[in-house]
């Protein structure tokens, strides 16, 4: 009788079970000066990797080897092989490197340098610096458009979005956004950028071919002082269709309709919530918490948060790969 | 052959200037007085151009921005010695189309200058004066004030020690007028949220220089002297802008006590341990083009400078007359590395900001604090509010 009743369960928790493809996330933590290991699968901080000072911008590279960290305060980029788990390599990226971004086949970096006004270009293979992109003050947000072509910078205390020929290595465009432009994101077709204003407390919907704000999305959050909202992550849904937008101090992640530019819904997360990435299946978002010290996850189709994982101390980027 | 070829160069020249059109030139007056304020802390000792290597960071940064617009700033200083006067430099500037000022003056030279210019459209920035007359009952429709007034600094540090369950003070008042309107917001200060100030004292100023070889001695005897058979108190907070006794009083009170206000804790607008926000950053441009640490005046002729440029670039003009519409108007908000976007109050603007608790070391606390609420802006719960404000901009 009671294996009966026992059995079918089983099933059904296998079923689920199987198709959930285990990956790996690492988070900087800012304050720790450290990596956290995160395993999708059991949602456990795996290992802690120690890494230079004020880790940041994260990102695997393209092949997904490795796991790129800027260390600001060490001024460069440290390479940690994600076989081992180890800091192998560091890369010349100019002085406090923040936010960084890969062309598509994974050779040129593009790294947003915050003291002295501009973007370096490290050459990947063979790991030198071969050029400088002056920008407005405060380069931070960094993104690259899907043909490539074109270079995204924003610069936080210039209140602007650089266009830069990635040919060329030349400004082409700049466009005015509201203030403290933190993050850079296109839409998997190209027809959009979104970049987020962490003063300005908007996203700023631009047409990447006019190189006009077509749109701003506005966030209003009932009982929450207008200040508290400060957009800063963005995460996109391949198909274009979702966006997530990590409103920092007000705690909350807004999902937004990518077609209509209208919020949906305020998703409550840890505090102080700040840079976000999806697991490659698009299952699941996991944002970083700053002021609480975690990593909220959050399943994308439900819209819910389902967990909380604590990381080291003042979590700050993520990036997430197949192991 | 060769006149052919001179008359298409000079074809080639006249397209490239027409193609790159000259910018627009935006120019900033800097007015403040020669000489500089005592202190009782030699490493206190304010710099020869506290204020005005703030204002030329930001140019710096405007300029940056600038060269993506076509706009260029420029910054002249001018120090007034005693005898100068403030309103006729100011009038000199506007003939020669400078339609911006940034002004550390004393109020009554603010007030003229203010009047002086009031009919040539330029806008006067105060990133000096503290007294709140300016923003209440002798408030200016052509001055704005980025720097905060005593009661916001009065505020910012009742909100924290209020918070600390600091709530029982004993009050030392120096004997200068200044310290008199320092003790009056933080009466205010103490009324509105709920501490008491058990006892009040006076501390005269009797004259005399304030560093000696032998200093040490006398100041460890004359403070706990000075400080005994007090009620029960909690913390003792001075007002002594002066600098006469106030960084005498920390380790030498009768009771074990910590000291704020004027010594000890301090509220202030900027502090150069402040690091939280991105504010590295900043620091580090300072330092670096100025070899020193950056101070609270620094920090508010870099916003008003700023807050040029914001408006410079937001309007694609520098005309004054749309800078003030713009910064008055609800579109306008800054970022200054305080956590939150700073705005202008538009009943007397003054520049919404968090006040810093700074004890000389370290940033300990930034005002709001959490719990101190307000229906339009929790900025708002720091200094004169709307509803009790005297000023009425014409």
């Amino acid at each position: 009788m009671r294996r009966r009743c026992l059995l079918p369960g089983m099933t059904v928790w296998l079923a689920a079970a199987t198709p959930a493809e285990a990956f790996i996330a690492y988070v900087s933590n800012e304050k720790s000066n450290t990596v956290s290991v995160i395993d999708t699968d059991t949602w456990a901080v795996t290992k802690v990797i120690k890494v230079g000072q004020r880790p940041r911008g994260i990102e695997f590279s393209r092949d997904g080897k490795f796991v790129l960290v800027a260390v600001g305060d060490d001024d460069t980029i440290q390479v940690i092989d994600a076989a081992t788990q180890q800091v192998v390599d560091t890369l010349p990226s100019g002085p406090d490197p923040e936010l960084f971004v890969q062309d598509a086949a994974g050779k040129m970096l593009y790294v947003a340098n915050e003291n002295d006004n501009t973007v370096t270009v490290i050459d990947l293979e063979t790991r030198a610096r071969i050029g400088d992109v002056q920008v407005g003050v405060e380069p931070e947000g960094m993104a690259i458009s899907p043909d490539g072509k074109i270079l995204i910078n924003t610069s936080e205390t210039t209140n602007m979005a650089h266009f830069i020929d990635t040919a060329t290595r030349q400004i082409v465009a700049n466009v005015l956004v509201d203030a403290r432009p933190r993050f850079a994101e296109f839409k998997r077709d190209g027809s959009e950028l979104w970049v987020s204003s962490e003063i300005g407390g908007t996203v700023a919907v631009i047409d990447p071919a006019t190189r006009r704000v077509i749109g701003k999305i506005a966030f209003d959050i009932p009982g929450m002082r207008r200040e508290a909202i400060q957009p800063v992550g963005i995460g996109m849904t391949a198909d274009g269709k979702t966006a997530f937008v990590a409103l920092g101090p007000a705690n909350r992640v807004a999902i937004v309709d990518g077609t209509s530019h209208q919020v949906m819904k305020y998703l409550l997360v840890g505090q102080r919530v700040w840079h976000m990435a999806f697991t490659p299946d698009e299952k699941y978002l996991l944002v970083t918490n700053g002021v609480s010290n975690d990593v909220s996850v959050i399943d994308v189709v439900a819209q819910k948060v389902i967990k909380s994982i604590q990381v080291g101390e003042l979590p700050w980027g993520i990036t997430i790969a197949r192991p | 052959m060769i006149r052919v070829l001179a008359g298409a160069i000079g074809l080639g020249v006249l397209a490239t200037s027409a193609l790159a059109a000259d910018p627009v030139e935006i120019g900033i007056g800097y007015l403040h007085r020669a000489g500089v304020k005592p202190a009782l802390s030699l490493v206190e000792l304010p710099f020869e151009n506290d204020g005005v290597a703030g204002a030329r960071l930001a140019i710096e940064d405007n300029n940056t921005t600038g060269k993506f617009l076509n706009q260029h700033f420029t910054l002249e200083e001018f120090r007034l010695k005693d005898g100068d006067d403030a309103a006729k430099m100011a009038v000199a500037l506007a003939d020669r189309n400078i339609g911006f000022i940034i002004a550390d003056l004393p109020s009554e030279a603010l007030l003229k200058v203010a009047d002086a210019v009031r009919n040539r459209g330029t806008v006067l920035f105060n990133a000096g004066s503290i007294d709140d007359r300016l923003r209440e009952e002798d408030c200016r429709a052509n001055m704005i004030h980025t720097a905060p007034t005593r009661s916001m600094l009065a505020d910012g540090l009742a909100q924290y020690l209020v918070w600390k369950q600091w709530k029982r003070w004993m009050l030392v008042v120096g004997s200068h007028e200044e310290d008199k309107l320092y003790a009056e917001a933080l009466r205010r200060a103490a009324t509105r949220f709920g501490a008491k100030i058990v006892q009040e004292r006076v501390f005269e100023d009797t004259g005399g220089a304030r560093r000696t070889d032998s200093g040490v001695t006398l100041i460890q005897r004359q403070m706990p002297v000075f400080t005994q058979q007090a009620p029960t108190y909690d913390v003792l907070v001075a007002a002594d802008e002066n600098e006469v006794f106030a960084s005498y009083l920390p380790y030498r009170t009768w009771d074990p006590r910590p000291v704020a206000g004027s010594a000890g804790l301090v509220p202030k607008s900027w502090d150069a341990a402040q690091d939280q926000w991105g504010a590295v950053q900043m620091q580090n441009r300072f330092l670096k083009l100025n070899s020193r640490h950056m101070t609270a005046l620094d920090m508010q002729a870099w916003t008003a400078t700023r807050m040029i440029g914001e408006a410079a670039s937001r309007t694609n003009s520098g005309n004054p007359r749309s800078a003030l519409d713009f910064l008055k108007g609800p579109d306008f908000s800054i970022a200054a590395f305080k956590g939150q976007r700073l705005t202008l109050r538009d009943w007397n603007l003054q520049l919404r900001q968090p006040i810093l608790l700074a004890d000389g070391r370290i940033v300990v606390s930034v005002s709001p604090q959490e719990g101190f609420l307000h229906q339009i802006s929790e900025l708002d719960t720091l200094g004169v509010d709307r509803p009790e404000t005297k000023c009425k901009l014409h």
